[in-house]
C-alpha cells in the first residue's frame, strides 16, 4: 500500500497552496470593495488594511453626479439585449445548417468559418470603421449591433457541437412526414438545446458588455457612450479619485460577477466545448 | 424525393453567415490588401504607391519595431507563465480535496471579468503609493517599484494582469486530467511511481493536446493586446517611454489618429503572415511533444 503518512502530508501541502493561491485570486477584489468604500483622506494615508474605518457609501452616489452613469447604462442595455438576442438566434440558425442539413461545400465552407478565427481582429476592424463611414453609420449603434446578425465563428462552432446531438434519425422522420427544415429547427431541434443557447448568450452578453474597442471606434457623442468608454472618460477626469475609480469600476462589474455566480454551470460548459477542436 | 431541397435549405440557413463573410470579412480583406500598397487616409487620396509603407516599415520607422519588440516580449512571457500557472492550479485541484467548487470558483472568477473595470482595478492595485502590491510589499520592508510609470516594469505589470485571470483555461486541463484512466495511476502506484513520476509521466503527456491547443490560441491573442495598453498607458499610446506600444496600438495610432489608413493596413498584414508562421511553427512541433490518445 501506498505510504498513508505521506498521503497526508501530501494533500495537507495540496490544500495549503490552492488556499495561498486562492487569497492571491480573491484579495483584489475585496481591496476593490474595500477602496470603493474608503474616503480618499484614508486611501492616502497609505495604511495595509481591507476594512475601512467610516465606510462612505456616500462614493456610490456621488459617481452618478460626476458622470452619467444612468444614461451609459441604458445606452449599454439596449446595445447589449440586440447583440445577445441576435448573437443567440443567427447563431443557431447557421449552426444547424452546418450540423443537420447535407448540401455540397457543406465542409469546405465550414473550414472558412474556422479560419476566419484565426484572423487578427485589426486586419478586417480597418476597413469595416470605412464601410461604416462610407455608409454615415460613424457615431450610431449600428456598427455595433449590425455584425451580430451575421453570425460569428466562435457561437456557430459552440453550437454546432450541440445540434450534432440531436439524433439525425429524429429530422429524418420529421422529414418523411412532411416537416419542412424551418419547422424541425424551432419545433424539435432549438428546444432540445435550450442550455447551449443560454451559454452562447452568457457568453456574448460577457462579451459584448465588455466590449471598449467597437464604441472607442464609432461613438463620438458622450450621450451614446456605453458603460465600458464612460468608464474611460471618468477615469481621465477623476485623475486618482480611487474611491470613485473603483466604485464605478464596480457598478460594471457587478452584473456579471452576479451572472457568474447564478450561472456557473454554463460558463463552464462553454470553456469546455471551447477545448474541443480537435474533434470533427 | 425531399433530399433534392436539401441543398437549397442549407444555403438558406448558412445564408446570413455567408452575407457577413462577403461584406465583413472577405471584402473588407481585399479592400485592405489593397489599401496597403496605398496612400490611403479615408477622406481625399486613395493613390497607388507600392511597396512604399512596407519599405517605411521595415526600414525607416523606429516605432514599429519598438512595437513589435515589445509585442513578443510580451507573448514571449506571458503565454508560457500563464499555461503553467493554469497546469499548476488544476494539478493542485485535481484531488479529492474539500472545498473544491469554491476553489474552482475563485480560480475561475477573474478570468470572466474583463473590461475597463478591471483595467482600472489594476491601475489601483499597481499604484506606486496607495496599491495594494506596494503596500503589501512595504509589510517585509520591501520598496516596490513604481510599475506602470516606470518603463522596465510596466510590461511585467501587465502580464502579472495576465497571470491573474489564468483560471480560464484551468477548466479545460481540469476536465482533461479528470478524464485519465485511474487504472494508469493504480498501475504506476504498484511499481511505485512517486508523485512527481507521475505528473511528468502520465498528467502532462495525457493533457498535452489541450497544452497544444491553449498555446495555439492564447498565442494568437497576446499579439493583439490592445486595450489593456490603450486604458492602463498614461497617454492612451504606449507611455512610459513607448515601454506599452504594442504592436495593435501603433496599428490604432497610424490609422484613427493620424489617419494613415494605408500604413496601417500594411502593418496588419504584416501581423497576419507573424501570426501565421508561428502557429505553422506551433503545428510542425507539436508532432514531436503532443500525445493523442490511440496513437
Amino acid at each position: 500500500m501506498y505510504n498513508s503518512n505521506r498521503m497526508k502530508f501530501w494533500r495537507a501541502f495540496n490544500l495549503v497552496l490552492l488556499i495561498v493561491g486562492s487569497l492571491f485570486m480573491i484579495a483584489p477584489l475585496f481591496w476593490m470593495i474595500s477602496i470603493a468604500l474608503k474616503s480618499m483622506e484614508e486611501i492616502y494615508r497609505g495604511e495595509f488594511t481591507f476594512i475601512p474605518q467610516d465606510i462612505q457609501f456616500s462614493n456610490f452616489v456621488e459617481i452618478f453626479e460626476i458622470a452619467p452613469f444612468f444614461t451609459y447604462f441604458i445606452n449599454t442595455s439596449v446595445i447589449t439585449v440586440l447583440v445577445v438576442l441576435a448573437n443567440v438566434f443567427v447563431n443557431a440558425f447557421i449552426a444547424y445548417g452546418f450540423a443537420k442539413i447535407n448540401f455540397k461545400g457543406r465542409e469546405v465552407l465550414f473550414i472558412f468559418v474556422l479560419s476566419t478565427m484565426m484572423l487578427p481582429g485589426f486586419i478586417t476592424l480597418i476597413p469595416q470603421y470605412v464601410i461604416f463611414a462610407e455608409l454615415g453609420l460613424v457615431n450610431t449603434y449600428y456598427p455595433l449591433v449590425l455584425p451580430s446578425f451575421f453570425g460569428s465563428a466562435f457561437n456557430i462552432f459552440l453550437l454546432r457541437q450541440f445540434f450534432k446531438g440531436v439524433p439525425s434519425s429524429m429530422i429524418e422522420a420529421a422529414r418523411m412526414e412532411g416537416a419542412n427544415h424551418f419547422q424541425i429547427f424551432f419545433k424539435i431541434a432549438l428546444p432540445m438545446i435550450k442550455p447551449a443557447l443560454f451559454t452562447v448568450a452568457i457568453f456574448s452578453f460577457n462579451g459584448v458588455w465588455n466590449d471598449f474597442l467597437g464604441p472607442l471606434l464609432y461613438l463620438n457623442d458622450e450621450s451614446l457612450y456605453t458603460l465600458q468608454l464612460g468608464l474611460q472618460v471618468f477615469k481621465e477626469q477623476s485623475s486618482t479619485q480611487w474611491n470613485y475609480l473603483m466604485a464605478g469600476s464596480l457598478l460594471v462589474l457587478m452584473p456579471v460577477i452576479i451572472l457568474f455566480f447564478f450561472f456557473q454551470k454554463y460558463f463552464i460548459q462553454g470553456s469546455n466545448i471551447l477545448g474541443q477542436t480537435d474533434e470533427k | 424525393m425531399y433530399k433534392k431541397k436539401e441543398n437549397l435549405y442549407g444555403y438558406i440557413f448558412i445564408l446570413p453567415w455567408i452575407i457577413g463573410f462577403l461584406g465583413l470579412t472577405l471584402g473588407p480583406l481585399l479592400f485592405s490588401l489593397v489599401g496597403s500598397f496605398t496612400n490611403y487616409n479615408v477622406t481625399s487620396q486613395m493613390d497607388f504607391v507600392g511597396f512604399a509603407n512596407y519599405k517605411e516599415m521595415f526600414m525607416y520607422d523606429d516605432l514599429f519595431w519598438t512595437s513589435l519588440y515589445n509585442t513578443l516580449y510580451f507573448v514571449a512571457f506571458s503565454v508560457p507563465l500563464t499555461t503553467i500557472a493554469a497546469i499548476l492550479i488544476s494539478t493542485l485541484m485535481n484531488q479529492d480535496i474539500p472545498g473544491m467548487r469554491i476553489f474552482r470558483t475563485i480560480y475561475y472568477l477573474p478570468a470572466i471579468l474583463s473590461g475597463v473595470g478591471v483595467y482600472l482595478l489594476w491601475m489601483q492595485l499597481l499604484d506606486p503609493s496607495t496599491g495594494l502590491i506596494n503596500q503589501f510589499l512595504a509589510l517585509f520592508g520591501i520598496d516596490g517599484p513604481n510599475w506602470l510609470f516606470d518603463a522596465e516594469w510596466a510590461k511585467p505589470s501587465l502580464i502579472m494582469m495576465k497571470l491573474w485571470s489564468a483560471g480560464g483555461s484551468m477548466l479545460l486541463y481540469l476536465a482533461a486530467m479528470q478524464g485519465v484512466s485511474k487504472t494508469l495511476y493504480e498501475a504506476a502506484i504498484m511499481d511505485g511511481a512517486t508523485r512527481v513520476q507521475m505528473f511528468f509521466r502520465i498528467t502532462l503527456p495525457m493533457v498535452t493536446p489541450i497544452i497544444f491547443f491553449d498555446i495555439v490560441t492564447s498565442t494568437i491573442g497576446s499579439f493583439q493586446i490592445f486595450q489593456e495598453a490603450y486604458v492602463m498607458s498614461a497617454d492612451n499610446a504606449g507611455a512610459p517611454e513607448n515601454s506599452l506600444l504594442f504592436y495593435n496600438l501603433y496599428m490604432w495610432i497610424k490609422a484613427f489618429n493620424v489617419f494613415d489608413m494605408g500604413y496601417a493596413m500594411a502593418m496588419s498584414w504584416i501581423l497576419f503572415i507573424i501570426v501565421l508562421i508561428l502557429t505553422i511553427i506551433n503545428f510542425k512541433f507539436a508532432r514531436r511533444w503532443v500525445h493523442y490518445e490511440g496513437d
